[in-house]
């Protein structure tokens, strides 16, 4: 037995779940949604072409940013279906083929598909090769037929293909063979058999190429030359007329090819406009005889009239956004744009050739915290007087999408969720007077009838309506979406930081948003052009003593991608999501180091390293600097530089020599480091321990009563190393040339504490690290197979305290406080496993005590999460196990790890696009919480041994109490028999 | 211990007591058989009631080593429940060990009151009631054994360090790769 204890219920229960060696995981069908929920996102919307056809539902297809392409649903913002592409599979452009098709171009315009509307089906695929890589071009012209096949054009790759609509075959192609040319556009005028290709070569020469579409003959290629050079984009304003920049970006250049004859238009921008404040750009869009630069300062739109003249229409400063161009009737079409006006948009619907008449204009309220507009899509429909209506779909700042269609907004997905980039957890309010935000007003009767109607459940007495019933009462609980913290700790806020820089709280009782926040500094802004969100921490959890006040999380953002951008802090409040401060730093920041310290108000310290080794202190309170300086010797740092394969382990030295005195900050030195040769090794993975991880004991109790004790330590890091020639894809080296090698770093000292081999292997490398082991997930060259390993570190040192009689009356120095400059001795013990799954992620369950037995959490390729037992993972499996080992639990050794199909965590849902796994303790000690998230999101509750300290959520209270009124009335009726019976007897 | 118990147990319907020797007839609801006078016991009264005496407390004194030595049957028997309990811990172990160890426990309490009967100042009870002790420790003994064998006893390091908190480290270290 493992757990040696003289309390024989606890013993009791703890063989109840050691006897059983299949994981408990298993989830009836009518548990599905109690626990979990599931949510499907598409990412940020990069091109939306409408599905016009006449019956169906009305739907929009659209491709994005996480590589979706999806079919969504008009009325309602549904997903009709969707499809993820691979991350080697970029979406290029999507389209419309035959009015029944989505024609998609990806992959570096190398795979060109058609997928069926209605449901979503591939109808073909085709790849097209070419002999250089180039940008990639979709065109579906509408009219234009080979032999009563519709045509696809695609320039991709350095070659013009067309495609048959019908079956994907290549019809012709053409090769573009001119070393530097780069395509900008593919035209076909409407009504002809011509394309256009339209491209620059070397920096100032413009090529135009007439082909001939039927069958890819080149008609004529013309070139001209303009000293000065362009801007590579192009704006296209009729079907033989773009505009261009010149490469300073103040003239604008119209260049006309009409009958294949080039002339240059020359129009400095000052001519337009008086002060146009630096280089313009063009901004993308395709409405006939208009086009819009941006400068500094103005958005301006510019009209065309004839012979390459040019005309300003309007200039603004509001940030301003253009759709793509829509014909309505014949030779018209219509445009949107979008302009920004305090906390509304205006909407204004525009014919290309008239831009003084608005077809449509509409004001609509905008929640601030979806930011600008980015890209605006329209549609039209037949209202039923015959006269058009609009709608649009516009992509936010936020990533968010939405419809407008007679000044509201019809519907709206939060998109920016499928791009998260890190999670934290929040607890919720305590239950008082006048916090409590949902009504959850239930009476006695309520309470009554629904556990009545559970007993029927269990007594198998519940009509197929009374099932039903029992089912949508047990998932519309009100009890698990509270806004008050519940006893057992199920009720969190989930604060998530997504790519965008917005932050939003997701309830894990239903999923639904809290509250949302768009971080003001990570709003694009004069001193911060592209700010970056990076991290999340838990800045303040209040408990015990300060409890009044609200928890709040810390952001850290840069700006811009480099890592001596200067950084932002921000404080957010996750009760209200109100943001309480926002720091702007002079200093960079490329290390967040949160400290194991509190001061009063919970608020815990946090060590900023900058770009120049300055390490500074934050919150900047004299509190803070008091209780950092009290442990100033204690604190270390270490950098993984992993280009070029060092680990480094700094000190802290004194106050920064800079000149404006700076209390909070401080020098570095130099410690150790560890160096890889860089011919042999290359750092492709670490990982540590989480630093809120709890474990509960540091002894493990082994078969025969035997002690070993963990080597459990905050400072250890897990580091894997391939050879520089195996860092590739898996497969492109020969066994010989590739290993992968494990290390266990002490990063206080630099001390390598483990080193193991794994000759044959190549990464990637996922691992986790908990307690005093790490299991980590590479593969085998040499058995064509995946493999999991693990390595537990024991202290050796400890070993020997052996005396019950010094532990029973405390004489041991087990529990005094240790510093690592004493050396441990340590032994390691691993075992490797096949695994039949590649990974996605990792992780691990974590307890509110760390009492409960772990599972590891693996993303597997499948877009699941796979939870399995640490048990199977165990390195002291043997092929044949003693008794005392059998009892302790030690399954038999086989040489790969069982996938029990029962033991996926999202059963039969698949999380889109898994890329991390989050998992939060639960107050309740058997119970942990489960988030994962990618392009959908997941969230579960897991208990890794059962509920071992809860009754089930389906046990029947009515039942209990049936009983016990059964039986104190059995005890009633037996005494009066029994009392009656004695009367007689006497009588006798 | 029964034996003991139904010849000296106080609640009883009806007795004839031979050793009677009261002369009154009328007394008695039974009258005396044909042929017996009651004349012929008239002896020595002192003589008789001496023997009669000495002939209680040595039945006393036996019946008390008796009962002393009851309790190691038990242990016999208690020996061979556990023996077919096997060593590992489920609930028909654990039952037995508990009854195995709760029996002498509760003998151990009653000790006077076992001896109760018997008490008598000519017979010396210190003998049986030793001897009773011991049988009944030894009984506890095999319970504790049992215990042990059991693995419920706290007889090893692990039972002590189990739950003991990983030790506290002095350094703090925290970094990773640049963000």
């Amino acid at each position: 037995m493992a757990i040696r204890s003289f309390f024989v219920p606890f013993l009791l229960f703890a063989l109840c779940f050691y006897s059983s060696l299949t994981p408990v995981l298993s989830l009836y069908e009518d548990q599905v949604g109690l626990m979990d929920w599931h949510q499907q996102y598409i990412g940020k919307v990069k091109q939306a072409v409408f599905s016009t056809q006449k019956t169906g539902r009305r739907r929009v297809i659209v491709s994005t940013e996480e590589n979706v392409i999806a079919s969504l649903d008009l009325r309602h913002g549904e997903i009709f279906w969707r499809h993820l592409l691979g991350s080697d599979d970029v979406i290029d452009g999507i389209d419309i083929g035959l009015g029944k098709y989505v024609i998609t171009l990806s992959s570096g315009g190398s795979v060109l598909r058609s997928w069926n509307i209605p449901d979503g089906q591939m109808v073909w695929e085709s790849f097209l090769q070419g002999p250089k890589h180039s940008k990639s071009l979709l065109l579906v012209p509408t009219n234009l037929k080979i032999e009563k096949d519709n045509v696809i054009v695609v320039f991709s790759n350095g070659r013009l293909h067309a495609v048959s609509c019908i079956d994907g075959e290549v019809l012709w192609n053409k090769d573009f063979e001119a070393e530097s040319f780069e395509a900008q556009q593919v035209i076909q005028p409407p009504g002809s058999d011509l394309i256009y290709v339209i491209g620059f070569a070397a920096s100032s020469q413009f090529e135009m190429y007439q082909i001939n579409a039927r069958n890819g003959e080149l008609l004529k290629h013309e070139r001209a030359t303009f000293s000065s050079g362009f801007l590579r984009e192009v704006s296209l304003v009729s079907s033989e007329t773009v505009v261009a920049l010149d490469s300073t970006g103040s003239i604008l250049l119209t260049i006309s090819f009409q009958n294949g004859e080039i002339s240059f238009q020359q129009t400095p921008i000052s001519n337009l406009v008086e002060d146009p404040s630096g280089p313009a750009a063009i901004l993308p869009s395709s409405v006939p005889g208009i086009f819009a630069i941006k400068t500094n300062a103005f958005t301006i739109f510019i009209r065309v009239i004839g012979e390459g003249k040019l005309e300003v229409v309007e200039k603004t400063n509001h940030e301003t956004t253009v759709s793509n161009a829509l014909p309505i009737s014949e030779g018209q079409q219509a445009f949107a744009l979008v302009q920004h006006a305090g906390s509304e948009i205006h909407l204004a619907v525009k014919i290309s050739h008239d831009w003084d008449g608005n077809l449509l204009k509409e004001s609509i309220k905008m929640d601030q915290q979806r930011g600008l507009v980015h890209k605006v899509f329209i549609n039209n429909y037949i209202r039923t007087d015959k006269s058009h209506g609009f709608r649009v779909l516009i992509v936010m700042e936020d990533h968010s999408l939405l419809l407008l269609q007679q000044g509201a907004i019809v519907w709206s997905r939060e998109d920016g969720l499928a791009s998260i980039i890190d999670v934290t957890a929040s607890g919720l309010p305590v239950e008082r007077d006048g916090v409590s935000v949902a009504k959850v007003e239930h009476n006695l009767f309520e309470w009554l009838k629904g556990h009545m109607l559970k007993l029927k459940g269990t007594l198998m007495l519940a009509s197929p309506q009374d099932v039903a019933a029992i089912q949508s009462m047990r998932l519309k609980s009100s009890e698990k979406s509270k806004m008050t913290r519940d006893h057992n700790g199920f009720r969190k806020l989930l604060v998530v930081l997504t790519r965008a820089g917005k932050l939003f709280a997701l309830h894990t009782g239903d999923g639904r948003i809290v509250w949302s926040h768009f971080l003001q500094s990570l709003h694009k802004s004069g001193t911060c052009q592209s700010p970056i969100g990076l991290n999340l921490y838990q800045w303040q959890v209040p408990h015990h003593h300060a409890m009044d006040e609200n928890p709040s999380v810390l952001v850290i953002s840069r700006c811009g991608p480099c890592s001596d951008a200067p950084a932002v802090l921000s404080f957010v409040d996750t009760y209200t999501g109100k943001e309480l401060n926002s720091l702007s730093l002079v200093h960079g920041v490329v290390q967040v180091i949160p400290l194991p310290y509190t001061d009063s108000t919970e608020q815990r310290l946090h060590l900023l390293i900058d770009s120049d080794k300055h390490a500074h202190l934050y919150p900047t309170t004299s509190e803070a600097l008091r209780i950092f300086k009290r442990e100033f010797s204690n604190i270390y740092w270490y950098s993984v530089e992993d280009h070029n394969g060092i680990i480094k382990g700094h000190a802290l030295k004194c106050k920064c020599t800079g000149e404006v005195a700076d209390e909070f900050c401080f020098d570095t030195r130099d410690l150790w480091s560890v160096v890889f040769p860089s011919e042999s090794e290359k750092i492709i993975a670490t990982v540590t321990r989480k630093l809120n991880e709890v474990v509960h004991t540091q002894a493990k109790v082994v078969a025969d009563q035997d002690v070993m004790y963990k080597y459990i330590s905050r400072n250890l890091l897990f580091v894997a190393t391939v050879a520089p020639k195996g860092s590739g894809e898996i497969g492109s080296v020969t066994p010989e040339e590739s290993w992968l090698v494990a290390y266990l770093i002490d990063t206080v000292t630099g001390r390598i504490l483990h080193r193991v081999t794994h000759h044959g292997a190549q990464g990637p490398v996922h691992a986790v690290f908990s307690e005093n082991w790490v299991v980590y997930h590479y593969f085998n060259l040499r058995a064509h197979r995946y493999e999991m390993s693990v390595i537990e570190i024991y202290d050796q040192s400890r070993a020997d305290n052996k005396d019950v009689w010094k532990l029973v009356l405390g004489k041991h120095n087990l529990t005094s406080p240790i510093s690592l400059f004493s050396r441990p001795e340590v032994i390691t013990k691993s075992q490797s496993y096949f695994f039949t799954h590649s990974v996605k992620a990792i992780a691990v369950t974590s307890t509110a005590k760390g009492i409960t037995s772990k599972q590891l959490l693996i993303g597997t390729i499948g877009d699941q999460v796979l939870a399995l037992d640490k048990r199977f993972l165990d390195p002291r499996r043997s092929v044949n196990p003693t008794q005392a080992e059998k009892e302790e639990g030690i399954i038999p050794l086989t040489d790969s790890l069982p996938i029990i199909p029962q033991s996926y965590v999202t059963h039969a849902l698949r999380v889109e696009g898994l890329r991390g796994i989050v998992t939060v303790p639960a107050k309740l000690e058997s119970t942990t919480l489960v988030f994962a998230h990618g392009v959908d999101l997941f969230f579960t509750q897991l208990a890794p041994s059962k509920t071992y300290d809860s009754l089930t959520e389906d046990f029947s209270y009515a039942l209990l109490l049936l009983t016990i009124v059964a039986l104190v009335a059995a005890i009633f009726v037996t005494w009066r028999l029994s009392e009656r019976k004695e009367l007689q007897d006497k009588w006798r | 211990m029964e034996k003991g118990k139904g010849v000296m147990g106080s609640c009883r319907r009806w007795a004839v007591d031979f050793s009677d020797n009261s002369t009154a007839p009328s007394s008695r609801d039974i009258p005396d058989p044909p042929g017996f006078t009651r004349a012929s016991v008239d002896q020595d009264d002192s003589a008789v009631s001496r023997q009669k005496k000495d002939a209680e407390s040595n039945w006393k004194a036996q019946k008390a080593w008796e009962v002393a030595q009851s309790p190691f049957k038990n242990l016999l028997m208690m020996g061979f429940m556990m023996w077919m309990a096997g060593s590992t811990v489920h609930l028909f172990s654990i039952g037995i060990t508990f009854s195995a160890l709760w029996q002498p426990i509760s003998a151990l309490q009653g000790v006077g009151k076992v001896f109760e009967p018997y008490k008598d100042n000519k017979v010396d009870l210190l003998g049986p009631k030793l001897l009773f002790i011991a049988l009944n420790l030894g009984g506890l003994a095999l319970g504790v054994w049992k215990l042990n064998t059991l693995g419920l006893l706290p007889t090893h390091a692990s039972d002590w360090v189990s739950s003991l908190p990983p030790a506290q480290e002095v350094e703090y270290s925290g970094g990773g790769v640049p963000l």
